[in-house]
């Protein structure tokens, strides 16, 4: 039990992390970096409460899935990012804003 | 039932399947210039879909040891799902902002979207649930940025990738608590999991909820979730806004439905029946509130908007709210009227953006100004933009109004503590009325009246009669669809 106990805590703080990052920065790359963290954070939570919580292999088999499609989320999202820089030499999210009210 | 005998049930997926892969096989054969035969393709593929569907034998039963289930309310939500993307294909052929684009891949990933709803609407499975939300998304991202060349496109692009990222991965952290708590990822494993839980956890399960809940309200743009809506609406390509404002709702509305049911509830919202929750958690409350600050946040920043598009935008966030106002209850009637209202809300919506193609090719423009006096100009858009307006709106006789009335009537026969969202509801509807008839005001009553009557091509003039006829005669005769629905008000639960 306080084998899991250290990995939810550390899978905590990475999410605090990732959420902190995505909300803090304006960069692209580097709000995309701070929800590979909040993926990462449940990855951890899957494999530790799936090994030491002593329960079947759902969670190694999520957390094998959530890497695949975190891979394919980020090529999309880094495709979309070059375009942008493509187009406005640029990839601050806040300077892309023509849409405003 | 296992996997090879769960292929045999699963032919319509693999249909289309084989149809995506089709679409794309073929692109590969063709010159730039003729890429929108794909869209055909696309098109009758999905009527072959829709037909193996409709004649599928009605079983009731799970596939792929218990991962998704196969059943009538799956069905209808597929159904709904095709006719949405069989409208928007054909419109996308005639849409002038994608002219210059090759047309392949946008048919191609249209696609894949509809696959992934398909999964959304007949999943159990945490699994499922995420797989399919993050198909879904993807190929949302990169249509909504389809339009490489226009900085607006590639901002709306950008931003709902940055929000749909952030959201799917809150829902996926919540995901594995409730599988830490629960022990299992199928939905009717976890529900007996709850059920029998110690009350110690229901902190952590309510912590659970609330960031499974930011995956399903980014989904179907509910507050506090929205933020992405406006922008990604009004950038992206006209036809897959209109896409994106009815068909990826219809299946995240159908798998919250399920979620809320079978996992949090009892399992027994059928055939007029109420599900209670299984854990003493204020869930219902919960929905209430997100409902009443959709709805009226949607309507009173609509009011504001200069843009047709934007405005439309925030119009379907208040149309949202409207259907998750019958969430809370979680009986059969309030199932019953959300699908109701979904089908109501398909032509109606469809129809309003499909005006704002048509004029969008004519004009260049989708702003208040650009509508000045068109309805003297283009009278079959003055008048089916018209009959969407007071569809909208909820006016008698239109189908909005049949809509709401079966949203306002479940609440009420949900009992006391429901009364008071109907009044919010009403009050909300009087205030979109000022929003919606300006469009019709703006139409008629000002700019200069011209002598020369303009007619849109043809095809459009077929699609914008497709969705105008239904939105006028299902507001006075919705009888068959009322049956479809109730038929189709079956679905795989296992109660306590």
């Amino acid at each position: 039990m306080q084998e899991l106990n250290t990995y939810l805590f550390v899978a905590a703080i990475l999410f605090s992390l990732g959420v902190f990052g995505v909300m803090t920065r304006r960069n692209g790359i580097a709000i995309l970096m701070g929800v590979e963290l909040i993926l990462n954070a449940a990855n951890i939570n899957f494999v530790a409460f799936s090994r030491f919580g002593g329960m079947n292999l759902d969670g190694h088999i999520f957390a094998l899935l959530v890497i695949v499609l975190a891979a394919a989320e980020a090529a999309v999202a880094l495709a979309i990012i070059i375009n942008i820089y493509n187009n406005l030499n640029t990839i601050n999210v806040d300077e892309a804003s023509a849409l405003k009210e | 039932m296992t996997n090879l005998q769960s292929l045999s049930f699963y032919y319509p997926e693999l249909i289309l399947i084989g149809v995506i892969l089709a679409a794309i096989i073929y692109d590969l054969t063709i010159h730039q210039s003729k890429s929108g035969n794909v869209g055909w393709v696309l098109v009758a593929g999905l009527i072959a879909v829709a037909g193996a569907i409709y004649f599928q034998e009605q079983r009731v039963t799970t596939l792929f040891t218990d991962s998704i289930v196969l059943d009538p309310f799956a069905s209808f939500f597929k159904l709904i799902v095709i006719l949405a993307t069989i409208f928007v294909s054909i419109v996308s052929l005639q849409s002038g902002e994608l002219k210059d684009y090759r047309k392949g891949e946008y048919f191609t990933l249209l696609g894949i979207i509809v696959f992934g709803l398909f999964l959304m609407v007949s999943t159990v499975d945490l699994i499922m649930v995420y797989i399919s939300i993050e198909i879904v998304s993807i190929m949302s991202f990169v249509l909504a940025g389809y339009l490489k060349q226009n900085t607006r496109s590639n901002e709306a692009g950008l931003k709902y990738v940055v929000y749909g990222a952030f959201s799917s991965g809150i829902m996926l952290f919540g995901l594995s608590y409730i599988y830490g708590l629960t022990g299992s990822t199928n939905y009717f494993l976890i529900q007996q999991a709850i059920a029998t839980m110690d009350a110690s956890a229901n902190t952590a399960l309510f912590m659970a909820m609330i960031m499974v809940l930011a995956g399903f309200g980014y989904k179907i743009s509910s507050v506090p979730f929205h933020f992405w809506t406006p922008d990604v609406y009004e950038g992206a390509p006209t036809t897959i806004t209109a896409y994106l404002s009815i068909a990826p709702k219809a299946g995240a509305f159908a798998m919250m439905i399920r979620f809320f049911n079978q996992v949090l509830a009892d399992g027994g919202a059928m055939g007029g029946l109420d599900a209670s929750s299984v854990a003493s958690l204020p869930w219902a409350n919960i929905m209430s509130l997100l409902a009443v600050i959709t709805m009226t946040l949607g309507n009173v920043v609509a009011l504001q908007q200069n843009n047709i598009k934007r405005m439309l935008a925030y119009s379907s966030i208040a149309h949202a709210g409207y259907m998750l106002l019958a969430m809370p209850v979680m009986s059969g009637d309030s199932i019953y009227a959300i699908m109701i209202y979904l089908v109501m809300y398909l032509f109606m919506n469809l129809g309003a953006f499909f005006v704002v193609i048509t004029v969008k090719n004519k004009t260049g423009g989708e702003t208040f100004d650009d509508y000045k006096g068109l309805g003297w100009e283009m009278p079959l858009i003055g008048v089916v933009m018209t009959i969407f307006m007071v569809s909208l709106t909820g006016l008698p006789p239109s189908a909005g109004f049949v809509g709401k009335f079966y949203i306002f009537a479940s609440l009420i026969k949900g009992g006391n503590q429901f009364y008071w969202l109907v009044v919010v509801g009403g009050i909300n509807s009087v205030i979109s009325l000022y929003y919606y008839f300006r469009v019709v005001k703006v139409m008629f009553l000002e700019g200069e009246r011209k002598d020369t009557i303009l007619q849109p091509p043809t095809v459009m003039a077929c699609m914008l009669l497709a969705t105008a006829i239904p939105t006028v005669i299902l507001g006075i005769y919705w009888t068959p669809v009322a049956d479809w629905i109730q038929n189709s008000l079956t679905f795989f639960i296992q109660t306590l």
